[in-house]
């Protein structure tokens, strides 16, 4: 394989919703290369589809502060509220800012930008649910990912498409550039770059039924572990309440936004029992838990009794049509039901990491729990833990995240590098991953130890084991299980042993990121004697603030994570019981 | 049910042309398309290489030609499908390695187009008004996922890669009928080039193919009008 090296100020990786905002801020004022292991317009931004949140006001009386409010209010007390105070103030500017870049919005009578109700959102703090997400029809994330990339493409910004980032250097604490994989030849390039923003997304796929891309596997988060650097309030991941029965495919939160109804076998409306004030439209952490609780007590509909309905039956044809378009044509396509005339078989589905690299508002990664900054490496979106989602992230407030903290990303590495003389990068920089691939390359294929094989197993048991209510029992067991997929990892082996497009290879590294991501949960899990916000334990069903009111800090330790604590940063929201 | 699939292979670094190669699969009729090559990749052969990452139709990445048609391969499900089942590369883009096609071409003629919002004017600090009917003129094109579905549906393109093709005309189209937009008179400019869009002799494909469900044909008609109405 070749070696080719690259010298940039800033390198950006990943190229969704907030890689893109981070690179149109930097992108004027540095040489910058924004690097994807997909096109652009392949990320995941682009699956999200009800909305984004801001206080708008256009429907009625709005004001940040309530949506700050129920921002932590939602995250179950959990994110930091001066972050939050960021994310809902900025929201405002963010959302005109996309409509001036030509984002196509549905509008209201009067021409102004539509907004709609989405879970958890409230007016004066809890009163009633709120007209507060922007929305382009059900695919605000697809109108979100075009108009960024649409600037991108407008200003110029260098793409480097179909480029694996797998390694990055830091020397004596400072960051010298990435090492990525071309994967349409097999090269090796060396991006000598003082700046790095990792904007990577999640990595849903560690379970089995998940609304992520199978690319949502965790590479920013896992380049990062392995180099010694924390990951933040790993035990906490959103089940989506609406996945299509089986398949996982999310169905927006906009459904029930707009009126739609979850019900039992019986046709009974069970979110009247769970969440009296705000039914349907609870966070959904607890419509989730609502859901598993029906499904265990014998409440759930089908021959196996595992799924509920969402019935969107009484909206009628012209709503659906016009403001739900393509969730019903998802349903259309992979159900063949008519959401018109039949409910719908949900079940929830993994969504959505609120843990991930630990960063300050100002997307700076933070290498330790008392805050020490890492020189040159930023985070934002999901890949990023700021924390303003805390233990539970409202809907429409992860395209909030990525606009408003990719820009300030991007406005980092700007100041960074204006501060700082270009870096010089070892031409041994690719040792590392050339030795990985090599390995790889040369050992002989077997079934046993087939990537395929390993990372099922892995989705599987974490299904089991790590999901929505977890005990000390099946974390145990999860953690037994992982160290036996470990074992087995050490020995995996590739069937394909070509340069070009060998996407087996790029699957077999990103397992061992999917590992990471599980063991840094299941650690950071297990440590978590307490329930709050998406993390249930049966066990110890209260929220614990006397010991629990903090971040965990998940530090690689073999195969296991070692953990340390941050407290939370409080504001003007007392943490209150969480109900609704 | 038991399965045969037929895909044609190719292997840049050892085949000098492709070949096919049959696979028997065990699936359930609910299954994707894109189930069974994952099915193949994962546990049979891991040398099988194609594009995907959303799996649900919204990421544009694995268009391919099943059976004959264009279709993203996470869209389409067993049950619709006669087995055996036949999966291509889509045409009229070089191929790299088995279902993989080189997309740069169908990107550059993307970017010709300027697909992206031309308006200097000042906006101010709030939104620019547009009504919902303005908003509904040009939404149908919005849906785009710059699959290369159409593009590589389409007859004229076989025979002539340097059309721009319908996918690029549909992102014109975006921002042509986009009452906030100012750019449309270079935009159609471009579009009135002999590789634009009077280059398309409404075969249609272009509309069946699209996975969003895009009136494409009916945009590039829109977009030749409004080209003459410019002129």
């Amino acid at each position: 394989m070749k070696i080719i090296k690259h010298s940039f100020d800033g390198v950006i990786v990943g190229a969704g919703g907030a890689g893109l905002r981070a690179a149109i801020e930097a992108a004027p004022h540095m040489k910058l290369a924004v690097i994807t292991k997909l096109y652009p317009t392949r990320s995941h931004t682009g699956a999200a589809q009800g909305g984004m949140s801001a206080a708008l006001a256009n429907v009625e009386e709005d004001n940040w502060n309530w949506h700050a409010f129920d921002t932590v209010k939602g995250s179950d007390y959990l994110a930091d509220q001066p972050a939050v105070d960021i994310l809902c103030k900025e929201a405002i500017d963010a959302v005109i800012e996309l409509e001036h870049w030509g984002l196509p919005f549905s509008r209201l009578e009067n021409g102004k930008i539509a907004q709609r109700r989405f879970g958890g959102h409230t007016v004066k703090e809890g009163e009633s649910p709120a007209f507060r997400a922007c929305y382009a029809a059900d695919r605000t994330g697809h109108m979100i990912l075009q108009t960024l990339y649409q600037k991108c493409v407008s200003m110029g910004v260098e793409f480097f498409d179909e480029f694996q980032v797998l390694d990055i250097k830091i020397e004596d604490g400072v960051c010298k550039g990435v090492v990525a994989f071309e994967l349409s030849t097999g090269d090796i390039h060396i991006f000598e770059s003082r700046a790095v923003t990792f904007a990577t997304g999640g990595f849903g796929r560690i379970f089995k039924v998940s609304s992520n891309a199978h690319s949502l596997t965790g590479d920013g988060p896992g380049i990062l572990y392995q180099k010694g650097i924390p990951l933040e309030d790993m035990e906490f991941y959103q089940f989506h309440p609406t996945g299509i029965y089986r398949l996982g495919i999310l169905l927006s939160e906009a459904a029930r936004g707009e009126g739609g109804i979850l019900r039992n076998k019986d046709g009974e409306r069970f979110m009247e029992r769970y969440a009296p004030s705000i039914k349907d439209l609870a966070p959904r952490d607890m419509v989730s838990r609502a859901i598993a609780t029906e499904i265990s007590q014998g409440n759930g509909a089908g021959p196996d009794s595992d799924y509920v309905y969402l019935d969107l039956t009484h909206l009628g044809a012209e709503t659906i049509k016009k403001k739900l378009p393509d969730i019903t044509d998802f349903v259309r396509t992979y159900v063949k039901i008519e959401p018109i005339n039949e409910p719908i078989p949900v079940q929830p589905t993994a969504h959505y990491a609120m843990g991930g690299i630990p960063t300050d508002v100002n997307g700076r990664v933070l290498s330790d729990e008392k805050n020490t900054v890492l020189p040159g490496v930023y985070a934002a979106g999901e890949a990023a833990c700021v924390s303003v989602h805390g233990a539970n992230r409202l809907g429409t407030n992860s395209l909030l995240d990525i606009v408003v903290f990719g820009k300030r990303a991007g406005e980092s590495m700007l100041e960074y590098v204006s501060k700082t003389k270009s870096t010089s990068i070892s031409d041994s920089a690719a040792d590392d991953l050339v030795n990985k691939i090599n390995n790889l390359i040369e050992k002989d294929h077997t079934d046993e130890f087939s990537v395929g094989r390993i990372r099922n197993d892995l989705q599987e048991s974490m299904e089991e084991n790590a999901k929505i209510f977890r005990s000390e029992e099946t974390l145990s067991k999860q953690t037994e299980i992982l160290e036996n997929l470990r074992e087995r990892y050490e020995n995996v082996t590739i069937f394909d042993k070509g340069k070009v497009f060998n996407t087996e290879l790029m699957e077999a590294i990103e397992l061992d990121y999917l590992l990471d991501m599980s063991e840094s949960t299941v650690a950071s899990a297990l440590a978590r004697k307490e329930s709050r916000g998406a993390h249930s334990r049966q066990d110890f069903p209260d929220r614990d603030d006397g010991n629990f009111m903090k971040h965990s800090f998940a530090f690689k330790n073999g195969n296991s994570a070692n953990l340390r604590y941050k407290d939370v940063e409080l504001g003007k929201y007392e943490p209150m019981e969480r109900k609704y | 049910m038991d399965i045969e699939l037929k895909i044609l292979r190719y292997d840049p670094e050892n085949d000098r042309k492709g070949h096919w190669e049959f696979y028997k699969v065990e699936a359930d009729p609910d299954e994707r398309i894109l189930d069974l090559l994952h099915k193949v990749k994962w546990f049979e052969d891991g040398t099988l290489s194609f594009r995907r990452s959303c799996a649900h139709g919204v990421c544009g990445s694995d268009a391919m030609v099943i059976n004959g048609e264009n279709m993203l391969a996470c869209q389409v499900l067993v049950k619709e499908v006669s087995n055996p089942i036949k999966i291509e590369p889509v045409r009229g883009l070089p191929v790299v390695k088995d279902l993989i096609v080189d997309m740069e071409p169908f990107m550059d003629s993307y970017k010709k187009v300027m697909p992206y919002l031309i308006n200097d004017k000042d906006p101010g600090d709030r939104e620019r008004l547009q009504s919902q009917e303005d908003v509904e003129k040009f939404e149908d094109t919005t849906k785009c996922i710059l699959c290369a579905a159409c593009t590589t549906s389409c007859p004229v393109f076989w025979t002539a890669d340097s059309y721009i093709g319908p996918a690029a005309i549909v992102n014109a189209h975006r921002f042509v009928f986009d009452s906030r937009d100012e750019g449309s008179k270079q935009r159609l400019e471009i579009l009135k080039d002999v590789n634009g869009a009077f280059r398309c002799r409404t075969a249609f494909n272009c509309t069946s193919a699209c996975p969003k469900g895009i009136q494409v044909t009916k945009a590039i008609e829109d977009v030749k009008r409004e080209t003459l109405l410019n002129n």
